[in-house]
């Protein structure tokens, strides 16, 4: 059984311009010890998606769908249960480390909250436990900087600190929601690598929301391409990597500089923005800034699924590069898809 | 300069979803780049229920205000001895009733209606005028003279402002020139330092950094930039000093320091009608209600456009 | 932990009260003297040399800088002098029998005004948009809106005259005579602690770090209570300040309306018979309390506040 298994997930939020579908209908799923990463542009959902999993989406917005983590149904848990596994078993960092700490209170009372709240642990033993995390995220001199207050700490420290503070009850799934984005290039890398090698020590699952492919090729093992709300490619690192087969996973690897390419290569960004979400095309999401757009992008995409557990929802046949015939359903419709 | 791009960085509230939240931001899209920030803040405006009967409340009330008193076939200070201390009664004509030297409510509260109101506008206007002016050359300027003006209005702040009124009017007497000066006066603090805010923060955006580049000189930055900008923030300002004025007015005029006979304002009544309540209530009540409900309204409509003009806390 | 910084940022604080004390009597003392006509002239005309030998007697004869001189080497050392109006009062006298008076009325008003504001404030955040909260918030608006003098004569009228509750006026130290003075100059600080704490702690509550607190799985209440009170109470913290004034402003009007013979009373009164040497001691020791008050309510937010405590320090 997967760790966490999510099925048609949507997030909708209100909004005074109207009704905003921003998850429209994903499934996934994460096996123990696995990396996970999703990725995509701003705006495509991956937040909100997370979110919705973890039960913190704001007031205007509401999720439906089925999340089960170890079995039980995060998306119907009353809010107590709910809190037992929040912190616990799953562990989130934020995007933002610089306001994503409480800077009205020391490190130390924010680390050691966590485990006297969910491990009963008495005050002291858990300023040790809270020491002992610091080092271990290598945070120089912990038992001083422990007593410190977060604007003390530079950005990339109190990313450290969320990381610490997220392990320090041994969760079985971290979420990282774009840990490493607002950081300085040199800190980015470090901060990533110190996600991977916790993993490895600890054999814990990550979900990495990105859209930095550099990241996920080098920490995970699987990938979700996510556009406009919609999962539009899934696979290991390599195929989607070495065998593209959407053409906006192949414009999102165009954009990425890479040493491997000679250099008069060009870098290629994909043209137009994302579409805005109160009022989205008919059909291929995707459809006016592809490059291969034809006739039938105008009807929904099918969404193929090979053996292998590759996905991609796309006209353009995942198997030969030729586009399918516009009543087709895909090669293995997904029966769970609804089409609308 | 009016390019989708430079309006985005002009509007600060698109400016503001973009950095605060990408995802709101894409999925506002196009749609919000082709509407103004002020064709926005009206809708947004007359969204607001509470905002708009306020407006339209204030709008009758001003009406009746300055065409009641004409149309009422008593004049403010006429006794009429054969109703004194008379309750409301139609058949008489005093539908407010009258006080105890039978001068009729109504007219006396529309006419104070009309002091009170002139005060509120014009002691506002006045801080007003010296708010921006002071505030704005402060925040333009910056530098050392940004410190001084802003250190002499952090003392003048830090005085006990009511008391100076009342020792300006204890002083100069009680004329009503004085009372829009002597209140305008003190109250022109806040606008210096709103402005004064606005006009540093908007010194430093990309589009003045630009212009300032591109060569424009000083009065044309002020006049096609600054001056828009300030616009929203003085205009909520506006609507929220106007009560407080009309409250400040009052308040002098109930300690009797105010406006003096035959002229009469809200805070007058109030005040005479405080004297007679226990034997006839209703010279109390009315110009009470008439007050109450001026100043509450002119909250609203300024909470109004301040939620308007500023959708931050539009939560 | 920076003790260092919060007495050096107390001592620079301190400092930087002297020009506003003198800024404030100045202007007090100069107002005065440009008044036209001095003080005894309401009264009945008097035989010249009694007029030179009261002018004497007041220093109003001497030059007007030395006037001003003497003045303020005379507020050192807290000396008012007499006033003109109580003869045989001395402004320091009467400060000290009206003060206490009005420090209990506003300090209890304060008390109460932050307890219950606070409170409803908070209420009203944590159910956001919903009956509860826009019946409160219309209820604070009219708060702000009605003047005291206003909502005096009506609780009067009301609790007093029709029903016979509680006392019309007057004082006696007695409980029954302070709750409708009390409540009255509380109203509109209720009002406006309430409106401030709802739209800060709103703020907080979509902060990200609160965001953080629920990931951690911590239960709603502590959330709240650990993360988000401190934060949303700071802006109530320096709203003291200007609320001072504001109550010491209401206690004018309230003091006269209940008949309190607080600070207020003299005040008014001695406005009214433009007795100078009490209105000017009264403004003056006034003024001195209001920055005095802001003065430890810049200290406690600076205390309550790590950032800014650490800021003074680097």
């Amino acid at each position: 059984m997967a760790l966490l298994e999510v099925r048609d997930l949507r997030v909708q939020f209100e909004t005074p311009e109207g009704v905003v579908q921003a998850v429209n209908g994903i499934d996934f799923q994460v096996e123990s010890g696995e990396t996970l990463a999703i990725v995509g542009e701003s705006g495509a959902g991956k937040s909100q998606l997370v979110m919705a999993i973890m039960g913190l989406l704001a007031e205007n917005g509401s999720a439906s769908g089925e999340a089960d983590f170890k079995g039980r149904d995060l998306m119907k848990m009353p809010p107590k249960e709910l809190n037992k596994i929040r912190g616990c078993e799953i562990a989130m960092i934020f995007q933002d480390p610089m306001t994503s700490l409480n800077p009205f209170l020391t490190i130390e009372k924010q680390m050691t909250e966590v485990v006297m709240h969910h491990q009963g642990l008495r005050k002291q033993e858990a300023r040790a436990h809270a020491v002992e995390m610091l080092r271990a995220v290598r945070i120089p001199d912990p038992e001083e900087r422990v007593k410190q207050y977060p604007h003390e700490y530079s950005g990339g420290m109190r990313q450290r600190v969320m990381i610490a503070m997220g392990l320090l009850c041994e969760p079985d799934l971290l979420i990282a929601d774009e840990p490493s984005t607002a950081l300085d290039v040199t800190v980015q890398a470090q901060i990533t690598q110190l996600v991977g090698e916790l993993r490895d020590k600890s054999n814990m699952s990550v979900i990495l929301i990105t859209h930095d492919m550099a990241v996920v090729a080098e920490v995970c093992d699987r990938i979700i391409v996510m556009y406009a709300g919609e999962m539009v490619e899934t696979g290991t690192v390599d195929d989607i990597f070495y065998r593209p087969r959407h053409p906006y996973t192949q414009g999102l690897l165009a954009s990425v500089p890479r040493l491997d390419r000679l250099s008069d290569d060009e870098l290629h960004a994909i043209p137009g923005n994302p579409p805005n979400l109160l009022d989205l095309p008919s059909g291929c999401r995707f459809r006016d800034r592809c490059s291969m757009a034809r006739e039938v992008c105008f009807g929904v995409p099918p969404l193929q699924v090979q053996e292998n557990g590759c996905m991609s929802r796309c006209f353009i046949d995942m198997n030969n590069g030729e586009f399918l015939p516009a009543e087709s359903k895909g090669v293995e419709e997904n029966a769970g898809e609804d089409s609308k | 300069m009016n390019s989708p791009a430079d309006m985005q960085i002009a509007d600060p509230q698109v400016a503001k979803t973009e950095l605060e939240d990408p995802f709101a931001a894409a999925m506002a899209g196009q749609d919000v780049r082709g509407r103004s920030l002020w064709v926005d803040a009206w809708h947004r405006l007359l969204k607001n229920k509470a905002a708009v009967i306020s407006g339209i409340i204030m709008f009758i009330m001003l009406l009746l205000v300055i065409v009641g008193p004409l149309l009422s076939p008593w004049e403010g200070d006429f006794t009429d001895w054969d109703n004194t201390a008379s309750p409301p009664n139609f058949e008489t004509g005093h539908w407010f009733g009258t006080d105890a030297v039978g001068r009729d409510i109504l007219v006396r509260t529309l006419e104070g209606g009309r002091i009170s109101l002139l005060v509120g506008l014009v002691a506002t206007l006045v801080s007003l005028a010296i708010g921006v002016t002071y505030g704005a050359v402060a925040g333009y300027y910056g530098g050392f003279t940004d410190r001084i003006m802003m250190r002499m209005v952090d003392i003048i702040y830090a005085l006990p402002f009511m008391f100076f009124v009342i020792l300006l009017m204890v002083v100069f007497g009680r004329h009503i020139v004085l009372i829009f000066v002597a209140i305008g006066a003190v109250n022109w603090l806040d606008m210096a330092r709103i402005v004064r805010g606005q006009t540093l923060g908007l010194k430093n955006t990309e589009f003045v950094e630009a212009a300032v580049a591109c060569g424009v000189d000083h009065k044309a930055i002020i006049r096609r930039h600054i001056i828009p900008n300030l616009l929203g923030v003085v205009m909520v300002y506006v609507t929220l000093t106007i009560p407080q004025v009309i409250l400040v007015e009052s308040f002098l005029s109930f300690l009797g320091l105010g406006v003096q006979e035959p002229m009469s304002s809200w805070g007058a009544l109030v005040n005479d009608g405080a004297q007679d309540m226990e034997s006839a209530p209703w010279t109390l009540v009315f110009p009470a209600t008439f007050l109450t409900v001026t100043l509450y309204c002119f909250n609203y409509i300024g909470d109004g456009m301040r939620d308007a003009l500023d959708p931050k806390d539009r939560a | 932990m920076n003790q260092e910084g919060i007495l050096r940022h107390s001592a620079t604080r301190l400092l930087g009260l002297i020009p506003t004390l003198l800024v404030l009597i100045t202007i007090a003392f100069f107002l005065i003297r440009m008044a036209p006509g001095g003080p005894f002239d309401s009264e009945k005309v008097l035989p010249p040399e009694i007029r030179a030998n009261l002018d004497a007697k007041y220093h109003l004869d001497e030059p007007l800088m030395q006037q001003y001189f003497r003045y303020l080497g005379q507020i050192i050392t807290l000396d008012f002098g007499p006033s003109f109006q109580y003869k045989d009062w001395t402004v320091n006298e009467l400060i000290a029998r009206g003060f206490p008076v009005s420090l209990t009325v506003g300090g209890l008003a304060m008390l109460l005004a932050f307890l219950v504001g606070t409170s409803i404030g908070i209420t009203a955040a944590l159910r956001q948009n919903t009956a509860m909260d826009y019946s409160i918030m219309g209820v604070a608006m009219l708060g702000i809106s009605i003047p005291n003098f206003v909502v005096a004569p009506l609780l009067i009228l009301v609790l007093a005259v029709y029903q016979g509750w509680l006392p019309a006026g007057g004082w006696d130290w007695s409980i029954q005579r302070m709750i409708l003075p009390v409540v009255t100059l509380a109203l509109p600080v209720i009002a406006y602690i309430a409106r401030l704490t709802r739209g800060s702690m709103i703020e907080v509550l979509h902060s990200n770090y609160i965001r953080t607190a629920r990931a951690k799985g911590l239960p709603g209440h502590l959330v709240i209570r650990r993360h988000a009170l401190k934060p949303a109470l700071l802006p109530v913290i320096s709203f003291m300040g200007p609320a001072t004034a504001g109550l010491i402003t209401g206690s004018v009007v309230i003091e006269r309306i209940y008949s309190i013979p607080g600070l207020g009373s003299y005040f008014v009164q001695g406005a009214l018979n433009r007795d100078y040497t009490l209105v000017m001691g009264v403004v003056i020791f006034y003024g001195v309390i209001i920055i005095l008050l802001n003065f430890i309510v810049d200290l406690l937010y600076a205390w309550m506040n790590p950032k800014i405590r650490y800021d003074e320090v680097q």
